[in-house]
């Protein structure tokens, strides 16, 4: 491992085409190890080449084995595909057992495949707090495609939207009505919808059903109107129809389209590191607000009879005029 | 580093044609519980497919499974595709139906220990972990 890294600087070896150059990044970025941002840099500006799909849906929707079946599809076109596999932490040990990979071993033989899989850890959004940063390691790699596959999702989560282009929200049928289909949440975030296990039955009435929502929704907006489209990965069949619509989406976007929401999600992002940040400063165990630190700050002005609010605007107001101690683990990410 | 937090990582690989999974699926599962992130290959797996996954899942240790009689052959055939992809420096460990005399030559060729029947599952997760902390310790002091 340490030989490895010394032989040319890690950003080097991954924009040199050094596939162990790709996994070790993401290591480091999963680890929120400082030397990931100082890589980041130096690749950063090959960042942005290849197209991000996400694949996200409820557990058993058959998430994986459709993303096994489009890689199949890209691989017929020759590109290069690099696969982010989602399963989720557990909350009690942190440990995890990644199950994604077993239905798409076949690619792990192919060199123009790198499939990862990533444990949720902390983040409850679907994705891992580091898969925005493993789809910029593959990026700048060279992959022409990167494809997402989040944890199985419920009704409420939606982080896949900042780590794609397009999302594929993958249904199958046997999982409630007509009024599920119109509540607000998953559905919304959907690009394109696929039906999955097409051959089983209620899928026509969910596909139906589905269509009828999105109608309801979106009709006569000018916006995109979300496909829903029928397959059956396990059987590999309707899946150029889900490429066909994933494609349409892409040119619906156009180069600019795709710019700005690239550019919309980045804030998003910036936003998301900086909070962690300031959140791990502020919080702590060292000294920061009047000699001592803001849980125990907190839990005198408590005492002293002020409310939460009172305490939470001192707090912020203290924070925006940095009025806070000398807070060095900021300095020492910066 | 601040804020570095290590997870030990785990392939657990069944090279070859032996079908019989539970030890391995047993011993994935005590190792989540233990707190590592585990991967499990699933069965019939050749040993360049299973080093090709340990290198792209960038795994801390390797364990392998094997009942059929093949270990001799396919764990030192592992061990070489993992060094022919930089991963040499993998934690190595196996069980399954292996003989003592063959355990002994295995542990003296790339391989750290050899569980077998009736170990004690929390016992190989324990020293997984007595192993890996040496080792990041140990990068620490080099990084």
């Amino acid at each position: 491992m340490i030989v490895a890294e010394k032989k040319a600087p890690i950003a080097e070896r991954l924009m040199n085409g050094d596939r162990n150059a790709v996994a070790r990044l993401i290591t480091w970025a999963e680890n929120g190890d400082g030397r990931f941002p100082k890589a980041l840099a130096q690749f950063y500006p090959q960042v942005g080449k290849a197209r991000r799909l996400g694949v996200t849906g409820p557990p058993g929707a058959g998430k994986s084995t459709l993303v096994n079946e489009l890689v199949g599809h890209l691989r017929t076109q020759d590109r290069s595909v690099g696969v982010l596999a989602v399963d989720p932490s557990s909350p009690f040990t942190g440990g995890a057992l990644l199950g994604d990979r077993i239905r798409m071993e076949s690619r792990t033989s192919d060199p123009k495949v790198f499939i990862r899989s990533m444990a949720s850890r902390s983040s409850h959004g679907g994705l891992a707090r580091a898969t925005i940063d493993a789809c910029d390691v593959m990026d700048a790699f060279g992959f022409d495609d990167v494809l997402v596959e989040t944890v199985g999702v419920g009704q409420a989560e939606y982080d896949v939207v900042s780590a794609a282009d397009t999302v594929v929200v993958v249904l199958c049928p046997g999982a409630g009505d007509s009024i599920q289909a119109m509540k607000s949440g998953l559905l919304e975030v959907a690009d394109v919808l696929v039906v999955n296990k097409d051959d089983m039955p209620g899928a026509q009435r969910l596909a139906a059903d589905l269509g009828e929502a999105i109608h309801i929704r979106l009709a006569g907006r000018g916006k995109w109107i979300t496909p829903v489209v029928m397959c059956s990965a396990g059987r590999g069949t309707g899946i150029e129809d889900v490429a066909k619509a994933i494609e349409e989406h892409r040119s619906f976007l156009g180069e600019m389209g795709l710019k700005q929401a690239r550019n919309t999600k980045r804030v998003g992002q910036v936003r998301m590191v900086a909070s962690e940040w300031v959140d791990q400063a502020v919080w702590s165990p060292e000294p920061r607000w009047n000699g001592t630190t803001c849980a125990a700050h907190v839990q005198q002005e408590l005492s002293a009879g002020s409310t939460p609010y009172d305490i939470a605007r001192n707090l912020r107001d203290a924070i925006m005029a940095g009025k806070l101690q000398d807070q060095p683990e900021l300095r020492e990410q910066a | 580093m601040p804020n570095t937090t290590r997870i030990i990582r785990v392939l657990i690989g069944k090279p070859g044609l032996d079908g019989h999974d539970r030890g391995a699926k047993t011993v994935a599962s005590v190792l989540r519980d233990h707190g590592m992130e585990v991967i499990y290959s699933g069965l019939h797996k050749t040993p360049s497919e299973i080093a090709e996954a340990a290198a792209q899942e960038d795994v801390d240790v390797v364990g392998l499974s094997i009942l059929s009689g093949a270990h001799m052959s396919l764990f030192p055939r592992v061990r070489d595709e993992l060094a022919s992809r930089g991963k040499e420096d993998v934690l190595l460990v196996g069980g399954g139906i292996i003989p003592a005399e063959d355990m002994a030559e295995l542990e003296n060729d790339g391989f750290a220990k050899l569980f077998g029947p009736g170990t004690n599952t929390d016992d190989i997760a324990e020293w997984i972990k007595t192993e890996m902390k040496k080792r990041f310790e140990a990068e620490g002091e080099d990084a």
